[in-house]
């Protein structure tokens, strides 16, 4: 009996786990120090858990963890109203423009964060002036920063589903614009929406370089800040942010993988589109 | 060239519970073009696959020019396969398609050859063009000719029209029993379509759950079908009740030799549309019912009582024959199977 | 029934013009928002570059670029992409093409694809410490090492915040990275052509060099350049392991930004990140080219 194929597919599934093994172990190091880094001060991790005694102990930590929360949904928010609304509206009556939007939308790919806030600060002199400088104006340099993951997410979406068709079909039977947007597109793009915030709201848990250059704080800036008092604590925090941030791409990426790999290839010119890539907010 | 002959002996396998191949014996003679012919499921994709040594069979044999080759990797055996889509590859124009066999083998004259077998295919005006810059039915005429090209002992088709449109498959098809004739390769084709295998091939295999209900001439198959599942899946057949009389069926009052023997007096006779007469009779027992214009014939659906049958006629017969008028029915004394 | 008929007010359509002047004040909130906060921002950063310190247009800024220490940083940051790019490709491509030997549906590789995904985004200060914990001066594996073997892993200096170290924390994240960008692409390799080229007579030898590689080469050249962008611009890993001195230019920026600069060079940072946005504006153009050839063969 020949058991050719058989021979490879074995050869090949020793290959997978060698592969996945060796570099199993060195991804998954980093975690395993944590744990046993952070538990060296036994204290670390109740400490962390209660949160009256942490805002205590480490106010810097807190405002910074508030912050971040903040940041995230608000960030979240704004990038939905601006985003969506325009996304469906050029793509159903100006797809002239179109073009031009997608261009806009990619561009902070090509603008580094540490380049983009070196041009924000004058701008941000402006924000300070009219809103205060308190660390919740950072949304909308944020806003900026996921354009390109949110846009992507969406206008995937909306591909996915057709929208020019089901928008003349509902115009055929005699529905206003509004009753378009909120009844037949914004329903059917669920998914599409939810993968955007969630990739909104991982990108700016993890966002340091922005904050800490324009002086204001968040959770990223905080365990930095930390770090220099107590080591374990940071690191417990670090641990902790990590998980979050692993849940939460992990229901995307579950969320996401329904949606099939459409010509994955081509809707991701620049980067796939359910999972964030090139530019990790460093 | 002349080919070689092709024998699987006893192949058998099961994915779980499902047989594939079920003990399947099949014999291919030197330069014969044998279609296996099916439905999706029957096996007769795994039995090519086989044989081209690009799956394993649990057990059984496969012969080549009398050499046994079930042990040698697909590489080592000397076969052309033709794909369904997507074989051709990309990065390469047609005629560094087509030489890629030669190339491998370090044949230094192959482009000349290479254009010889585009020109045998007929494109050899898109020498080269890339694969994308070509039409569904020019890739595959590529895809042919990069497999003839290396001149293998045996020519394997997967379904290789089943993603054409319709008119650029019966032109195709032709195309191939042409050209296989002219280089006279041993030949296994694989096929979904009836129509197809019953027009190109020497002889025709019907395959069902991973076994041959009958190996014969296209003829043979459609007129004398072995098995009911053959009667049913080639050509069209009404299934019309019967009584057994002798070693014959009586059906709408005509007598009909039949095909095996029946095995009580209560039977289902098929009977080809073509076999149904129909005549326009104000005393008919029979009424029309709908028709179809199908071109050059056309088909008539009639009520017989409970019954309704389906009649090949001529299309310049149906202006007579209007939903409604009443016909009267026969059939002709061809034989029948049973299902 | 005599009814009196009733006309259904229509509603009069705009004229052409009037209409796309009220559908593009749809888009307005949008192009406000990216003007303020995106293309001003990108303007003050180009024109800042030539500008003078008591305003007036200059090269002075553009030629600061040459000084040594400038030069050494983009030095360094090219070398330190370049690097981690390249082990981030080779050892992503590995890890890519062991994903498409599993069942495309099946547990292993939609897990690992998602732990790639969450790898890729994880960075910054939390990668930092994450490292530090590991193989810091008071790490996990450095504790070990001593303990264990008698090894001290920074007899020869501290590497881990230098480049070397820097390098190696890098490839954390190239290496999902290139499986969530290399992976779509071994995804378009048709088994049909492996196939093909085993009923021609070939061996896996040849499938690679003369089929699959060929057709890859695009892919894998552009999924380098995506990551060598990436570590280019990289900012806050760096700055949260080094704290002396700024051997990337990412650092230099901030330098010159937190006002650790002299007097007369202020805009000497805007010049750097001008020198950056080029420098990956052309690198993701060579990517987005050969983001192209790759679609059109194996999309």
């Amino acid at each position: 009996m020949a058991g050719v194929i058989a021979r490879r597919a074995r050869k090949q599934r020793a290959f997978r786990w060698t592969v996945l093994i060796v570099l199993g172990v060195f991804f998954l190091l980093p975690f395993l120090a944590m744990v046993e880094f952070s538990t060296r001060d036994p204290q670390t991790w109740p400490l962390l858990v209660n949160w009256p005694e942490l805002s205590e102990r480490y106010p810097a930590l807190s405002e910074g963890i508030l912050a971040s929360l903040l940041q995230a949904s608000l960030t979240a928010l704004l990038m939905l109203v601006l985003l969506v609304p325009t996304a469906v509206w050029v793509r159903l009556r100006l797809p002239r423009l179109r073009r031009l939007v997608e261009f806009i939308c990619l561009l902070p790919l090509t603008i580094p964060a540490i380049v983009l806030v070196v041009g924000l600060a004058p701008v941000y002199a402006w924000v300070n002036y009219f809103l205060g400088g308190s660390s919740v104006t950072l949304v909308f340099a944020y806003t900026i920063l996921v354009l390109p993951y949110a846009y992507r997410a969406i206008d995937a979406g909306l591909s996915a589903i057709d929208v020019k068709t089901l928008a003349e079909a509902a115009r055929s039977l005699g529905a206003g614009w509004g009753t378009v947007m909120w009844r037949v597109v914004l329903p059917n793009i669920r998914s599409a929406v939810l993968s955007a915030a969630f990739l909104t709201v991982a990108l700016v848990l993890g966002e340091y370089t922005i904050a800490s250059l324009l002086n204001r704080t968040n959770l990223q800036v905080a365990i930095n800040f930390l770090g220099k008092s107590s080591a374990t604590m940071s690191v417990a925090v670090s641990l902790t942010a990590l998980l979050l941030a692993f849940v939460l791409l992990l229901l995307l990426s579950l969320l996401g993988g329904r949606r099939r790999r459409a010509s994955a290839v081509e809707a991701a010119p620049a980067v796939p589109a359910s999972v964030a890539a090139k530019e990790s907010p460093l | 060239m002349t080919g070689v002959a092709v024998h699987l002996n006893g192949l058998r396998r099961t994915f779980g519970t499902v047989h594939a191949l079920d003990n399947l014996d099949l014999s291919i003679e030197p330069g014969e073009f044998v279609a296996l012919l099916g439905p999706s499921g029957c096996g007769k994709t795994t039995a090519l696959r086989v044989l081209a040594g690009l799956e394993d069979a649990d057990s059984g044999q496969v012969l080549v020019g009398g050499e046994d080759v079930t042990a040698l990797p697909a590489n080592r055996r000397d076969m052309g396969m033709v794909f369904q889509a997507y074989s051709l590859f990309p990065h390469l124009t047609a005629l560094a398609n087509v030489s890629f066999g030669l190339s491998l083998r370090g044949r230094s004259k192959s482009a000349g050859r290479a254009r010889d077998m585009l020109e045998l295919v007929g494109i050899d005006s898109f020498a080269d063009r890339y694969p994308h810059q070509l039409s569904g039915g020019q890739q595959q005429r590529v895809a042919l000719a990069r497999a003839l090209a290396i001149e293998p002992s045996v020519l394997l088709l997967d379904e290789p029209l089943s993603a054409l449109d319709a008119k650029v498959r019966v032109q195709l098809r032709d195309e191939i029993r042409r050209i296989q004739t002219e280089v006279g390769t041993t030949t296994l084709f694989v096929t979904h379509d009836q129509e197809e295998a019953l027009a190109v091939a020497d002889r025709v295999g019907v395959m069902r759950a991973g076994k041959l209900e009958q190996l014969a001439a296209p003829s043979d198959i459609y007129l004398t079908p072995a098995t009911p599942f053959v009667a049913e899946f080639v050509g069209l057949s009404n299934r019309l009740p019967g009584t057994v009389v002798g070693n014959e069926v009586e059906v709408l009052g005509t007598r009909l030799p039949l095909l095996s023997p029946a095995s009580s007096a209560s039977v289902t006779a098929l009977v080809r549309p073509e076999s149904v007469v129909v005549e326009a009779s104000p005393t008919g027992t029979g009424r029309v019912l709908t028709t179809s214009f199908l071109g050059p014939i056309s088909k008539v659906t009639v009520t017989v009582g409970e019954l309704l049958v389906v009649a090949q006629v001529a299309t310049d017969r149906l202006g007579s024959l209007a939903p409604g008028t009443p016909v009267e029915v026969s059939l002709a004394p061809n034989p029948v199977a049973l299902a | 029934m005599a009814e009196i008929a009733t006309t259904v007010p229509q509603r009069v359509a705009k004229p052409p013009r009037l209409r796309g002047v009220t559908t593009l004040l749809g888009t307005v909130p949008f192009f406000a928002f990216v003007t303020a906060f995106l293309i001003i921002p990108t303007l003050v950063v180009v024109f800042g570059a030539f500008a003078g310190d008591e305003g007036g247009v200059t090269l002075a800024n553009v030629k600061a670029l040459g000084n040594s220490y400038i030069l050494d940083a983009f030095g360094r940051s090219i070398a330190l992409s370049l690097i981690s790019a390249l082990v981030g490709a080779v050892l992503g491509a590995l890890l890519a093409y062991a994903l498409t030997t599993a069942k495309p549906e099946g547990i292993l590789r939609r897990t690992v694809t998602a732990a790639a995904g969450v790898l890729a985004q994880f960075g910054g200060v939390t990668l930092a410490f994450a490292f530090l914990a590991t193989i810091g001066l008071s790490g996990f594996v450095t504790v070990w090492l001593r303990e264990t073997f008698n090894f001290d892993l920074y007899a020869n200096g501290v590497w881990l915040f230098e480049l070397p170290g820097l390098t190696l924390v890098y490839t954390y994240f190239q290496i999902p990275l290139m499986v969530i960008v290399f992976l779509p692409a071994l995804d378009g390799i048709r088994p049909q052509w492996r196939e093909a080229i085993e009923s021609l007579g070939g061996t896996t030898w040849q499938y690679w060099t003369r089929v699959a590689g060929p057709l890859l080469a695009p892919a894998f050249l552009g999924s380098f350049l995506l990551l060598f962008a990436n570590s280019f611009s990289a900012y806050a890993t760096a700055a949260a392991l080094v704290s002396q001195g700024s051997p990337l230019i990412p650092l230099q920026i901030r330098g010159a930004l937190t006002s650790e600069v002299l007097l007369g060079q202020q805009n000497v940072g805007k010049a750097m990140a001008l020198g950056m946005v080029i420098v990956v504006s052309v690198v993701m153009t060579l990517y987005t080219l050969l983001q192209r050839r790759t679609s059109k063969w194996l999309g």
